[in-house]
């Protein structure tokens, strides 16, 4: 691979989206769950849901400041890196991305404020409204989001003139494209998912400590219960969007396969080392029929290889066909963890199996591997077109940057990146190991809804506050 | 539609500039203490606000793009490095505001990413208004200056400049909210700082005059303009008034009349230019279908909700900061203030203070 303006930029984007993913995959959830704790509350009276509560909405609050903060690059990033892009389809992709900054700064300025500050101040109901909104933000900013991201995988509602601008012709056709209607539900799902398994993670490390048996419990029995109905559901959406996929981006399907020449009826390669050069796998292992069974659900049908198109027009194959098994793999196995981790908590006999609770616990990163692995599959399978069929990537970038500028810039993110996300990484990590020990309610004093992250904690280097609230170590 | 767009713009980047400016400067300002709850004043002082007035900056960057892409696409990357290092400045510099007060190991080193980071960033956003006023190199719509074809010594100047003016607000706002020695500092500053901006704007206008910039073309056919300019003698007056006179809020607001004013003055000197003098605002727009798709929800919904809640932000933390950094006013509930911290020399206290 060259080392061109053009491929560091890709690194560019890549990573500092790949960064930024993380947290919202996370609060997306996260407010999601809050939501359902307190409606478990306000319906049963339980104090261990309002401990619950308590003690997500921290780190709610913690990860929610890292996607904002992180956020702020990618409104930028069009422009510097992607001119070409921004020029031709700031039309439609600006009007969209205008909605989604705007519905987290609506969001963030009035009900944020109230979830972190206002339990005391509002009525339960009101306060559980508040929580309602706060989840619809997040979901509605993902949604904006999915209406562009699906846009560039399957544009419509357009027409372009001489010079190549992108006019929006049909804004109903956009927002309620097909393509956004699988691809949504699959993000959603995603991050209800790594959630889940980040609160049933949790749930066992505090068991295998012997610390807070009541919430580690709950955590458990909610963590793995609700994941034994949405990773189901997940594989469905994932079949439903494997099927957009195979119908408008063939050559991403292909390449998801590693499927080089056509075949009827088509095999399904598990896994094999994909040989780019030589257009074929190496050490394949593959089972007849079953390609055709999952591109079209019939045994005999024709599916389409890469050497169908000429090799300027294929995207990369090894990306996304390894990306795709992981992410599969992944689904799979949270699904064995948490039918068979819901099945032992609901007959009572999950304390007693510590290597499970262990699994569990280690269990945590698979939602965020599987979310990030799965946007690889499907922007790097985009390739070489960042509008697919439209624009190529190569027109899209911003045509004087140099080499030097671009690992400048991409130097800088690593170093800055790397020292956010070593803290906030830690101040997540104190968060969970202290466990729900009650803490007091922020006070608008110290801090307000536009700082989230300075809801942590007390600062190790004031006085111990009067109220008796202990500063975090 | 086009003008509605090009005021909400307008609107944006002046509250940004002004909110934010603040903000910044006072950042700037913080290495004139060395003791920690002097520094703890003065982060408290913008403590509740910084990070609102940041988000106005996402809100340009936003409506550039979904207003007027093709300004988006030729600004953006025509200030490829300096608006990438701001980007990192900032982010760096939001960081550090909360993690410094998390931590006792690494606050000196936070610390310098606060301050570090208002200047970078400040620096930066001057030095593109000045390069905005040079004039871009820009061919049939296309930005040809490369990596540095912003840079200039007028840029640099207008970057310095701007860090000046910054530090002038900062200092009022410091004036205004701070108590005891932070104040005095402020007071002490203030009169500096608005010497400095003088001169700066003195050296710009005759540097604008000796290079032939096309602005000053422009003011001597329309000599009525100067409206604008008259009005930032008038707040510069006003505001060497209210500092010798030890005014608690007055020297703010002057200061923010000076940057009006300043605004003003560009905003007509571009007019209808957005990329002087060379891309218009009608050049620029977006097609009728995205003005009117972003009109109807963000525009007349979302915007003066999000600008509502700019304003009650500022009413609820309205009053003074109270010795040791926490708002007086709020602190009714919590009976006993804090006692005042000894003062700690830079670095080595700080470690001590953590065993405690």
């Amino acid at each position: 691979m060259d080392w061109t303006a053009l491929f560091l930029s890709r690194v560019q984007f890549a990573a500092t989206i790949s960064f930024h993913i993380i947290f919202p995959a996370f609060t997306v959830g996260l407010a999601a769950w809050l939501c359902l704790l307190e409606a478990l509350s306000l319906a049963t009276g339980k104090s261990v849901y309002r401990r619950l509560f308590d003690f997500w909405r921290t780190v709610f609050a913690v990860a929610f400041g890292l996607g904002v903060v992180s956020g702020i690059v990618m409104a930028f990033q069009f422009g510097t890196n992607w001119s070409e892009l921004s020029r031709q389809t700031g039309a439609i992709q600006g009007p969209l991305l205008v909605y989604e900054s705007f519905t987290a700064f609506a969001l963030e300025g009035s009900f944020f404020g109230v979830m972190m500050f206002g339990r005391s101040r509002v009525s339960r109901w009101l306060y559980f409204l508040s929580c309602l909104m706060v989840a619809l933000g997040t979901t509605m900013s993902s949604f904006w989001i999915m209406v562009n991201n699906s846009w560039m995988q399957a544009p419509l509602g357009f027409s372009r003139t001489a010079d190549g601008v992108f006019v929006p012709t049909d804004w109903f056709a956009i927002l309620f494209s097909p393509v956004v209607w699988v691809r949504f539900p699959h993000m959603l799902l995603a991050a209800y998912l790594t959630s889940a398994f980040c609160v049933a993670a949790t749930g066992a490390w505090h068991l295998l400590r012997g610390r807070f048996q009541d919430e580690a419990l709950t955590m458990l029995r909610m963590g793995l219960g609700l994941a034994a109905v949405l990773v189901p559901t997940q594989l469905i959406f994932g079949h439903l969007v494997g099927d957009y996929v195979h119908d408008r981006q063939p050559a991403k399907f292909a390449a998801i396969e590693a499927r080089w020449h056509d075949e009827q009826p088509a095999s399904e390669v598990l896994i094999a080392w994909p040989d780019e050069q030589a257009g074929r796998n190496r050490y394949a292992l593959s089972i007849p029929y079953a390609g055709s069974l999952i591109g079209s659900m019939r045994l005999d049908s024709r599916e389409v290889g890469l050497a169908d198109w000429k090799p300027q027009d294929r995207p990369p194959v090894a990306i996304p066909f390894f990306a795709f098994r992981v992410m599969v793999g992944c689904g799979l196995l949270m699904l064995v963890l948490a039918w068979y981790g819901g099945w032992q908590v609901w007959r009572g006999k999950i304390a007693g199996k510590r290597w499970l609770l262990r699994a569990i616990f280690l269990s945590f990163p698979l939602g965020f591997i599987a979310t990030l692995t799965g946007w690889f599959v499907a922007e790097v399978g985009r390739q070489p077109w960042t509008v697919y069929g439209q624009l190529r990537t190569a027109d899209a970038a911003t045509p004087f940057l140099t080499a030097p500028m671009v690992a400048a810039t991409l130097a800088l993110f690593a170093l800055v990146y790397a020292a956010i996300f070593a803290f906030g990484t830690i101040y997540i990590y104190r968060l969970l190991r202290s466990g729900p020990i009650g803490a007091p309610e922020p006070r608008l004093g110290e801090t307000n809804p536009k700082r989230p992250l300075s809801i942590l904690g007390a600062s190790p280097g004031k006085q111990p506050d009067p109220a008796g609230q202990e500063p975090l170590r | 539609m086009i003008d509605f767009w090009l005021g909400v713009l307008a609107l944006s980047i002046f509250l940004y500039v002004t909110l934010d400016g603040f903000d910044l400067g006072v950042g700037m300002l913080l290495p004139l203490v060395r003791d920690e709850p002097g520094r703890r004043e003065m982060l408290a002082a913008v403590a509740p606000v910084w990070d609102g007035n940041e988000t106005w900056l996402v809100v340009n960057g936003t409506v550039l793009f979904g207003a007027f892409p093709l300004v988006y696409a030729t600004l953006l990357s025509a200030f490829y490095l300096p608006l990438i290092v701001m980007l990192a400045a900032l982010i760096l510099r939001g960081v550090s505001f909360e993690y410094r007060d998390k931590s006792v190991r690494f606050r000196a080193f936070w610390d310098w990413a606060f301050i570090g980071g208002s200047l970078v960033a400040s620096f930066a956003q001057g030095a593109a208004v000045g390069a905005l006023v040079v004039g871009l190199p820009i061919v049939d719509g296309y930005y040809v200056g490369g990596a540095f074809g912003w840079l200039s010594p007028f840029a640099l100047l207008c970057g310095l400049g701007l860090c000046l003016g910054y530090m002038l607000m900062g200092a009022g706002w410091l004036a205004y909210k701070s108590p005891g020695e932070v104040q005095a500092l402020a007071y002490r500053m203030l009169p500096k700082l608005l010497l400095g901006v003088l001169l700066f704007l003195a050296i710009a206008f005759v540097s604008a005059m000796r290079l032939d910039l096309p602005v000053m073309r422009l003011w001597s056919a329309r000599p009525v303009l100067c409206i604008f300019p008259a009005a930032g003698g008038a707040a510069a007056i006003l505001l060497a008034w209210a500092i010798l006179r030890r005014r608690r809020l007055l020297p703010f607001l002057a200061a923010i009349a000076l940057f009006a004013a300043a605004f003003g003055t560009l905003a007509v000197s571009f007019y209808p230019y957005m990329i002087p003098y060379s891309i218009t605002a009608a050049q620029a727009a977006a097609p009728a279908s995205s003005q009117a798709f972003l009109f109807w929800g963000a525009g007349i919904v979302i915007l003066p909700l999000t600008l509502a809640y700019t304003l009650a932000i500022y009413v609820v933390f309205k009053g003074n900061v109270a010795a040791g950094g926490t708002y007086g006013d709020l602190q009714s509930d919590r009976a006993p203030l804090l006692p005042r911290e000894r003062a700690p020399s830079r670095f080595g206290p700080l470690s001590k203070e953590s065993k405690r």
